[in-house]
């Protein structure tokens, strides 16, 4: 095991529990998917992934080049003498003032780990359990413990599971007794701290059906021994649902952790931290109730005591309780009817009454409603006799009449900061975002419940009542009809406009400025019939807008982010003379204005300048393209300032603004490049602009080498056979994008370039392409590399074979073997989730694409039957992936194709073995007749192929 | 277990305009791609032979485009061996004519029938009109007759068949499709595909070529009535299996066009420039107008008439690869008659008529008449005048194909039962 400094580990874990909440607050979005905690359970479900593929019997050849299984240090197995460690005083002084003191600890630490794994973590066990221990270095001991469990790399995670795996198993019985008995210690961090280890073991053992008596024995704490022990039982057990996932533990435990977190729930439970423990526990086991949420008892009974937890005296308890219910309205939507009333009752209470920690928790039961009703109905697709998993039952509609008051309600309670604080969050926030979600899930019904209230308030002295008027306008453009919308708008916009330019309040202009932006989001663009934008009011609008960026920072940013819609409306105006057109250079001044203020950094101003412009560089037409010419040198300019200032102070915000920079050139790219006449026009620049992205490699971050490569992908494409003469030096870069595991995304997207790079440069690429493909065969094979870079990476093979031909040759015998190991890995995904259906797609397709680009490649040449000893196992692999049926439209597509290829190339020397493949029969005919074009084309193009492969 | 933060996104949009390019990024790299995966796959594979030019210059037909198509004519290449239709495409002039004189395929007449005719061949009635070539590139789209001059230059909703800015795919790629434009409702019948998109159909089998044909031209709008952008309107013709039904409905089917015959596909046959028997035409007075040869008159003469080749030692020879010989011409004879080797000379066949033994030729009565008219391209084949023959002697019914399709169903049947009995 890599040994690492305890200090630098306390420091880790409590960033590991940072991170963990991070994730917490980044699981609204995938609730659907898996409701609890999903960024938790996927690891888990990764890690099984990984696990089941150290299985020797599922392991592929073995090939030095199979990067799935890359050996771990195989851990002795053989017991070895466990003998406890007085630990007391190194773990004392591992925390101690005295920087040497606590280094020598740290040293000795890691020597003893080293030495003697065993030994190392009973001895720490034995702390952490050792009442007459100091609280200190107990709680230090569970925390080595627990980081010598798990860990946040997923390399290092399977690392340290084979550890704990292969050791005897007398001495982790005698470990886990350790943490088990820890459970009833007096001591309150001893007690949490050994809740988290024992989570941590229950989450490597249960899946593989070890430790059996675990749930058991915690159970039995539950109902006898004394409310510290039960706390922290209710605690582990909840740590465990977090840790494990659903199938690992049987229901007839699950039924018993129910029972038992339940009853803790219950009033009669006095001890108000045991009630907690056991509400926060049962927010973790939700996801483990599917049959318990299925029997009405028993379902009955959960919903009551959860209902009535949150009448619960204590704050924490009711907050808890809340969450419980917005958990279940994600998990179990289509089992709540019974219940909506009285749930309504509970949140407008506690929106109305309770504290704002309380309040907030019961809106998002309301937006989680939403949430789920907009995607139940996004199913239906207008179409409401479809058929749909879950039915819509339509509760927000139900609710309106009561639910819009109560969210309008909120509206008022504003803060007088919170357009200057980035991390506000308050019940006005909450309840105006909600009405936005009920105004997208109900659609038009929503407008006359809204409408009084704007007008009432729109006009009145009070910033707050103009403020919200105004916010539940700009909230509820999102949902309903143009048609029901467009008078409204009409009548609206130059009032709005007005109050940005005259209204005394910031509050109040921010939001305006906001609702502009929403009207021009939602009901500005080509495709609408009435537009609300015309030659008449343009100049108004954007005089506004411009006039507006003058002011404070938050306002001046929501009037960039509206001058962003109003241009974007335009995007599909084709060629056509747009009403902006008279004002582009005004605009383009202003924007430029903006990104030199002063105060640009604060609330996003900047960023949000920038991204106008881009938008506006977008969406420019034959009329303004000359102007985006002459803006080209502009940008240039100010990039080349930046790196110029670099060298005297080297900051964040100096790479953020080349960032921008670059992404503002990559778009002035990619538009000047997309026709021939300004593409010609900006070529003029293309050799000092190349000079300036490669000086910003010279930075260290990684925002702005991303922002970089990104915009050097586009000048490749742009360039076409030119690029060649930039290479010698950009090469280095390139490698060092490749070799860039940590920021993957920086990775990513170089793989990506090098896919633009062989299509602009074809052949000559050819000088490169060792260095290229060592670097993408070793990222391929590393295990430190993000996973979500290696589909990619594969991609890449075809777009190299692609461009070089049959130069390829020399890397078959590499690429191949690791092609096939990973096409066979790839072939089944059975049990996965939809994440890891998702990733396998996306790795099919790379692969897919790799072997159409190799075939592609060869096509035509004397060297052609080099890849006849592959072509039974692309066959089978393509045979494989339509037995299992359960390929996107993507992955489809690309088999097909590369069925196609295959025949292409190989010709009739492939015919019997193509004749023998089901893909080639069954497939291509399901394929013929499908409804997506593009695998039809795909299949159109095999058949004609086969036939002409079979035909000889 | 920590409380949970359910911030949601407030008063800004959901996606930065950083992930936004990004994303846009990956959607170019990943059209990109499939751009460069398409033209590789539709670069035709296989490059299409063109033989030695002709001794013999085939004459143009007169035609007002061909002025500005001769004056290339001197910077022309040297005629390569080689040529695929990519470069083809670019031949101007005589050059372009003397190439795509021998890219259609030509059917040999039905003078016999052939095996398993219900099972192995289509068959569809031929439209009345010229037969040509029509190559859609580069946003333009020429016809070319049999002889390789140009019928139409035109724009067309076929593959890069018109400048449009709309057009999908590489503007060089190119399409041929083998048609008879039919005089009087001015439409392109197609009767075959032998390349698409730039993807070179000549090695496919015929079944695959008309699913392809059936499939592909209709996406394309050129079967929609003229319009500016598109100035001929092109047709399919039904196809049909060469069973009973299949035959009749070929035969007596009532079709849009004028019927010149009826054309017998084999299903298996690749796209074979030159005569070929495995696409065979036949006809008979329901069915054509023309079953026998006319005249420059139109007049049906009284004998029937021959276009022979006069090749290296005064021997008359058919166009057929390899040539069969009707007879001989003697020098003085030649000499006379102002005839040299690769001369198209006419005659009439005599009382004594054609004398064949197992199917070979073994005497003709040949008279001569004259030079052939100077737009012939090339000689007649044997199958044509065995054809001719025929009709005028003992020619082969409509009944006599219906019999043979119905006996091959008899025999299968009878194959049945005996399976049956055993």
């Amino acid at each position: 095991m890599e040994a690492m400094e305890v200090g630098k580990m306390v420091g880790e874990l409590i960033e590991d529990n940072e991170v963990e909440l991070v994730k917490l607050k980044n699981t609204r979005a995938d609730r659907r998917v898996a409701p609890l905690d999903t960024a938790r359970t996927n690891k888990i479900k990764i890690l099984r992934f990984w696990q089941e593929y150290q299985d020797p019997s599922r392991r592929a050849p073995s090939s030095e080049f199979n990067w799935f299984l890359t050996p771990l240090p195989s851990a002795d197995s053989i017991s070895q003498l466990a003998m406890a460690m007085e630990v007391t005083q190194i773990l004392l002084n591992a925390q101690a003032v005295d920087g040497a003191l606590r280094k020598q600890a740290e040293e000795n630490l890691k020597q003893f780990q080293e030495q003697n794994l065993p030994s190392f973590l009973y001895s720490l066990a034995g702390e952490l359990a050792n009442d007459e221990k100091p609280a200190e270095s107990r709680k230090l001991a569970g925390l080595i413990l627990k980081n010598a469990l798990d860990a946040k790399e997923q390399h290092r995670k399977i690392e340290l599971v084979q550890r704990w795996l292969s050791l005897d198993p007398t001495l982790k019985a005698q470990i886990k007794a350790l943490l088990l008995r820890t459970l009833s210690s007096p001591s309150v961090d001893a007690r949490s701290t050994v809740s988290q280890v024992i989570a941590k073991v229950a989450g490597i053992e249960l899946p593989h059906k070890q430790w059996p008596e675990l749930i058991g024995s915690l159970l039995s704490n539950v109902h006898q021994l004394p409310a510290p022990t039960r706390q922290a039982t209710l605690e582990t057990l909840g740590y465990i649902c977090e840790e494990v996932s659903p199938d690992v533990v049987d229901q007839d435990h699950v039924n018993k952790i129910l029972t038992a977190v339940v009853q803790g729930m219950n009033s009669t439970e006095e001890n108000n931290d045991v009630r907690l423990a056991a509400v926060r526990a049962l927010y973790n086991a939700l996801g483990f109730a599917q049959a318990n949420f299925s029997n009405d008892m028993e379902r009955d009974y959960i919903m009551r005591i959860v209902c009535e937890t949150t009448l619960s005296p204590d704050v924490k308890i009711r907050r808890a309780a809340f969450e419980c219910l917005v958990a279940i309205s994600s998990t179990y939507y289509e089992k709540l009817a019974p219940y909506i009333q009285d749930i309504f009752n509970i949140t407008a209470k506690a929106v109305k009454e309770d504290e704002e920690q309380v309040a907030l928790q019961a809106i998002e039961f309301w937006s989680s409603i939403c949430d789920e009703e907009i995607d139940i109905l996004e199913e239906y697709g207008g179409d409401f006799s479809a058929d749909s998993d879950i039915p819509c039952f339509y509760f927000i509609k139900q609710a309106l009449s009561f639910l819009v008051p109560m969210l309008l309600e909120t509206l008022l309670k504003q803060d007088e900061d919170q357009d200057q604080d980035e991390g506000a969050w308050n019940i006005a926030m909450a309840g105006g975002t909600c009405l936005g979600l009920v105004a997208r899930t109900v659609g038009d019904d929503i407008v006359p419940l809204v409408m009084p209230f704007i007008q009432e308030n729109i006009s009145k002295p009070d910033w707050r009542q103009r403020e919200a008027a105004t916010y539940a306008f700009g909230s509820i453009l999102e949902g309903p009809s143009p048609e029901k919308l467009e008078p409204l708008v009409t009548m609206a916009l130059n009032f709005m406009l007005t109050a940005l330019m005259k209204d005394p309040s910031n509050h109040v202009k921010d939001t305006t400025a906001w609702t502009l932006g929403r009207m021009f989001e939602f009901l500005h663009g080509t495709a609408l019939d009435t537009p609300i934008i015309t030659p008449a009011n343009c100049q108004q609008i954007v005089t506004v807008l411009i006039q507006s960026m003058k002011d404070v920072p938050n306002v001046a940013e929501k009037a960039c982010g509206a001058l962003y819609f109003l241009a974007q409306g335009y995007e599909d105006a084709g060629s056509a003379s747009s009403p902006l057109t008279p004002y582009f250079q005004d605009i383009v001044q202003a924007l430029l204005t903006v990104t030199h203020r002063e105060d640009a950094v604060e609330s996003r101003l900047r960023t949000a300048a920038y991204e106008a412009l881009n938008e506006v560089v977008r969406c420019s037409n034959d009329e303004t393209a000359p102007m985006v010419v002459q803006l080209a040198p502009l940008i240039m300019l100010e990039l080349h300032n930046t790196l110029e200032n670099q060298k005297v102070s080297s900051d964040e915000r100096q790479n953020e603004l080349q960032g921008l920079l670059c992404g503002c050139l990559q778009v002035i790219i990619q538009k000047l490049g997309s026709s021939e006449p300004t593409k010609y026009h900006f070529m003029q620049y293309a050799d000092q602009i190349m000079a300036l992205f490669l000086r910003v490699f010279a930075s260290r971050s990684a925002t702005a080498h991303e922002e970089a490569m990104l915009a050097i992908g586009a000048l490749a494409y742009a360039t076409g056979p030119d690029f060649a003469k930039y290479m010698t030096e950009f090469y280095k870069y390139l490698e060092m994008g490749l070799q860039n595991f940590e920021d993957y995304q920086v990775c990513a997207i170089t793989v990506g370039v090098v896919g633009d790079v062989c299509r602009a440069l074809e052949e000559k690429i050819l000088p490169y392409c060792d260095g290229i493909m060592t670097q993408l065969l070793k990222d391929l094979s590393s295990n430190q590399l993000h996973r979500s870079v290696k589909p990619p990476i594969f991609s890449c093979f075809g777009d190299i074979a692609l461009a070089i031909g049959e130069n390829f040759e020399k890397y078959l015998l590499y690429a191949m073997p690791m092609l096939q190991s990973a096409a066979e890995l790839s072939a089944h995904t059975s049990g996965a989730d939809d994440d890891m259906t998702e990733y396998t797609n996306s790795l099919r397709n790379g692969i897919l694409e790799a072997y159409s680009g190799i075939f592609q490649g060869f096509k035509g040449s004397p060297k052609t039957q080099l890849l006849m000893p592959y072509a039974p196992h692309v066959l089978q692999f393509l045979d494989s992936l339509y037995m299992e049926k359960d390929m996107d439209d993507v992955v489809t597509k690309t088999a097909i194709g590369v069925l196609g290829d295959l025949a292409d190339t190989l010709g009739s020397s492939a015919g019997p073995l193509i004749q023998q493949s089901v893909s080639s029969k069954d497939f291509l005919k399901e394929c013929l007749s499908s409804d997506d074009h593009l695998i039809k084309e795909s299949a159109e193009w095999a058949k004609l192929a086969i036939s002409r492969a079979i035909s000889f | 277990m920590a409380p949970h933060d359910l911030r949601r996104p407030f008063k800004r949009p959901l996606i930065s305009d950083q992930e936004k390019r990004r994303q846009q990024s990956l959607l170019r790299q990943a059209q990109n791609r499939r751009d460069a995966q398409n033209h590789a796959r539709f670069l035709a594979s296989t490059a299409l032979s063109l033989e030695q030019p002709h001794e013999l210059e085939p004459e143009p037909v007169s035609a007002p485009e061909l002025h500005d198509e001769l004056i290339p004519d001197s910077e022309a290449p040297e005629s390569p061996k080689e040529l695929d239709v990519v470069e083809a495409s670019k031949l101007k002039g005589a050059e372009a004519r003397k190439w795509f004189a021998k890219q259609l395929m030509h059917p040999e007449w039905m003078i016999d029938i052939p095996e398993n005719l219900s099972q192995d061949w289509f068959v569809f009635a031929r439209p009345s009109g010229k037969r040509c070539f029509v190559v859609s590139c580069n946003g333009t789209t020429i016809s070319r007759l049999r002889n390789g001059s140009i019928l139409h230059r035109f724009p067309s909703e076929l593959p890069n068949g018109a400048r449009r800015k709309d057009s999908s795919g590489p503007a060089q790629s190119y399409s041929i499709l083998d048609c008879i434009f039919h005089e009087v409702d001015q439409t392109y019948y197609v009767i075959d595909m032998v390349c698409w998109r730039g993807y070179s159909l000549y090695d496919c089998a015929a079944e695959f070529r008309f699913f392809w044909l059936n499939s592909k031209l209709a996406e394309t709008g050129a079967c929609e009535p003229p319009s500016h952008y598109h100035k001929y309107r092109f047709s399919l013709v039904p196809v049909y299996c060469c069973d009973q039904s299949g035959l009749c409905a070929a035969y007596t089917g009532s079709v849009p066009y004028v019927k010149d015959g009826l054309l017998f596909y084999n299903k298996h046959a690749h796209y074979q420039t030159g005569i070929t028997p495995l696409a065979l035409v036949w006809k008979d007075e329901n069915c054509s107008q023309y079953v026998m040869d006319t005249d420059s008159k139109g007049q049906v003469p009284n004998h029937q008439q021959v276009v022979l080749e006069l090749q290296e030692g005064g021997k008359l020879c058919t166009s057929d690869d390899p040539p069969v010989v009707f007879g001989c011409l003697d020098g003085g004879f030649m000499h006379e008659s102002e005839l040299h080797s690769g001369c198209l000379v006419r005659f009439a066949i005599g009382e004594g008529g054609l004398v064949l033994v197992d199917g070979k030729l073994e005497k003709a009565d040949l008279n001569y008449l004259g030079k052939a008219n100077r737009a012939r391209a090339s000689a007649d084949s044997f199958s044509k005048v065995m054809f001719q023959y025929s009709v005028r002697h003992s020619p082969l019914r409509i009944d006599d194909l219906l019999g043979s399709v119905n006996s091959a169903a008899d025999e299968s049947n009878k194959v049945c039962d005996i399976e049956m009995d055993g």
